[in-house]
């Protein structure tokens, strides 16, 4: 090092450790997502406002369930919840980085792809544990009163996010920017009018034999049997894995960082 | 124990050949830049610049001929190489809603030994924009963030495009001196730009590119001197009405062969040979039995600009 002046500028590279740089993307981008109004609107004031006006209206128009409404809402909007970020917010997020550049510039940066996706997925949970104690505080003053089986709860909560963020990864690799921006929130919100997320399939009529395999339907429902009958639902579970599979199949065949 | 200094060149660039469809970017591309210099690649916009840099950087891979950087192949050695280059965009590299010091802060987070940031972002007078969102900075400001974010991890080489487009003169002053520095303290800097100033202010080599070709490489010394005569000159003759047909031959004939004659367009010519008194006289008598009336005849020192035009027959920056 002799010709070294040591200067401010001295070179001295060098990657941060992995685990260090996935806890930097993962809080950078938890933050971002929790900064955008429409992402919060979706993340948690939506869920909030389908909780509420679930179990008031149930309780108004005198709609009675095997279980108090709460009960039966409250897994749901759980679900909504990992629906709304880990496909839609997620979706969003990564087709807008795709056009300014962002991931572009971190290709360059000692952040591997791999950290970048292992960022992406522990922003994810961070946001969605957010929403969870948001929306358990919410349904908790409601009354809610679940029978958790834990298994199942997690295991809900991860094949979700996996099948959801698979999908989400999946339109924002193909689209341009706004139309994935068009595309996530209208997918978001035909899969909250007829997904099955929030209401059981059962209520769907004939169509309920349908929306028991989408993703929306199967993780509403592993849901519902966690916090609500206490059981871990493997055939729902296995629904979401194979859609977590097909969606990891298809997006690492389509999608380009840039 | 000291480690051996490194003997390859910074970056060995040979026979690069890319294609985008039909288009030719790079042609049969080769050049090296030495460590601890500043090398410009200055060319004008489309001349491949871009995309001679960014199969440095590992963006894309070589179609044809090899690039290595450090010694490294950029595609394969990829992990090894990154976190010791620093990259300057051309533009973007940020999420539009994040603060300016946020995002250097990231960046500098993915380091294991980064600079002092806020000490960076005084240095390249961020420090009253630090709060605002990236999408609200203004063009300048963003392109000294990028500025920082490139060189915030100590990198060996950094890789800046277009460093000062868009930047006011003080921005300019301030970028430059920055890059100075860090030759300075022993980092390799390539640059491109299609500022011939910028060029001979900053660099120690540049290699003059166009259509994806190396047309020049020099020292500005070099290169401005043509490699001959010292005292060649340049003369611009700028005249009001069209110049007649067969001008170039008629004035090469009246001047001498030691004078190469460039006509840029129908009203304006670049000289460029001997500058005397007896040449400038000539160039008048030229005019006046030709029946053209100079509206401005200026002389100077051949600057790369002339180079540029003199190699080409174009003008770099129209």
């Amino acid at each position: 090092m002799s010709l070294d002046q040591r200067g401010t500028f001295a070179p001295r590279p060098g990657a941060a450790p992995f685990h260090r740089m996935v806890a930097a993307q993962a809080a950078m981008e938890a933050r971002l997502m929790l900064r955008n109004g429409e992402q919060l609107l979706l993340a948690v004031v939506i869920p909030v406002i389908v909780l509420i006006g679930g179990v008031e209206g149930a309780h108004r128009m005198g709609k009675t369930f095997a279980h108090p409404a709460v009960d039966v809402f409250t897994p749901g909007v759980l679900a909504l919840a990992v629906m709304s970020t880990a496909f839609t917010s997620l979706a969003i997020m990564t087709g807008f980085e795709r056009r300014y550049g962002v991931i572009k510039r971190l290709g360059s940066s000692p952040l591997p792809r791999a950290g970048l996706l292992a960022g992406k997925v522990g922003a994810l949970l961070l946001v969605e544990v957010l929403q969870f104690v948001v929306i358990s505080i919410v349904a908790l003053a409601l009354g809610w009163d679940p029978d958790v089986d834990p298994l199942g709860a997690v295991l809900a909560f991860l094949l979700g996010t996996a099948a959801f963020a698979s999908l989400g990864l999946l339109v924002a690799g193909v689209l341009r920017a706004e139309a994935t921006l068009a595309a996530a929130n209208l997918v978001y919100l035909l899969l909250l009018a007829g997904g099955a997320v929030v209401l059981p399939p059962s209520s769907y009529g004939a169509f309920g034999s349908v929306v028991q395999w989408l993703p929306s339907g199967a993780l509403g429902d592993a849901m519902r049997q966690a916090f609500i009958d206490g059981r871990t639902s493997w055939l729902d579970l296995a629904v979401l894995l194979v859609w977590a599979v097909a969606g990891t199949f298809m997006t690492s065949r389509t999608f380009t960082w840039e | 124990m000291s480690k051996p200094v490194p003997t390859e060149p910074a970056v060995a660039v040979d026979g690069l050949v890319m294609r985008y469809g039909d288009k030719v970017a790079v042609d049969a591309l080769s050049l090296t830049v030495e460590r601890q210099t500043i090398t410009a690649v200055l060319g004008p916009n489309g001349a491949g610049k871009t995309t001679t840099l960014e199969t440095c950087e590992g963006y894309r891979a070589p179609q044809q001929g090899t690039v290595r950087v450090l010694g490294l192949d950029p595609v394969r050695d990829r992990s090894d190489l990154i976190p010791r280059i620093g990259v300057m965009l051309q533009g973007g590299g940020a999420w539009s809603g994040v603060r300016a010091m946020e995002m250097l802060r990231h960046v500098a987070r993915l380091h294991a030994h980064p600079l002092d940031t806020d000490a960076l972002a005084e240095r390249l007078g961020l420090g009253d924009c630090g709060r605002t969102p990236y999408r609200r900075l203004s063009g300048g400001q963003q392109q000294r963030l990028g500025l920082a974010m490139a060189v915030v991890g100590r990198p060996e080489i950094v890789f800046v495009d277009e460093p000062t487009a868009g930047m006011d003169p003080q921005a300019r002053r301030a970028t430059w001196e920055l890059l100075e520095e860090l030759r300075h303290d022993g980092v390799t800097v390539v640059l491109t730009t299609h500022y011939m100033d910028e060029a001979e202010r900053l660099a120690d080599r540049i290699h003059i590119i166009d259509h994806g070709r190396l047309i020049a490489s020099g020292t500005p010394l070099e290169l401005t001197r043509g490699g001959s005569d010292a005292r060649t000159a340049t003369i611009r003759l700028v005249v009001t009405r069209p110049f007649p047909p067969g001008t170039p031959d008629s004035l090469r004939s009246t001047l001498g062969s030691e004078t190469e004659v460039t006509q840029l367009d129908e009203l304006s010519l670049v000289l460029s040979g001997p500058a005397d008194a007896s040449t400038l006289a000539k160039i008048s008598g030229w005019c006046d039995a030709n029946g053209v009336l100079p509206e401005s005849l200026s002389l100077g020192q051949r600057n790369l600009e002339d180079v540029f035009l003199e190699l080409t027959g174009r003008e770099l920056t129209p």
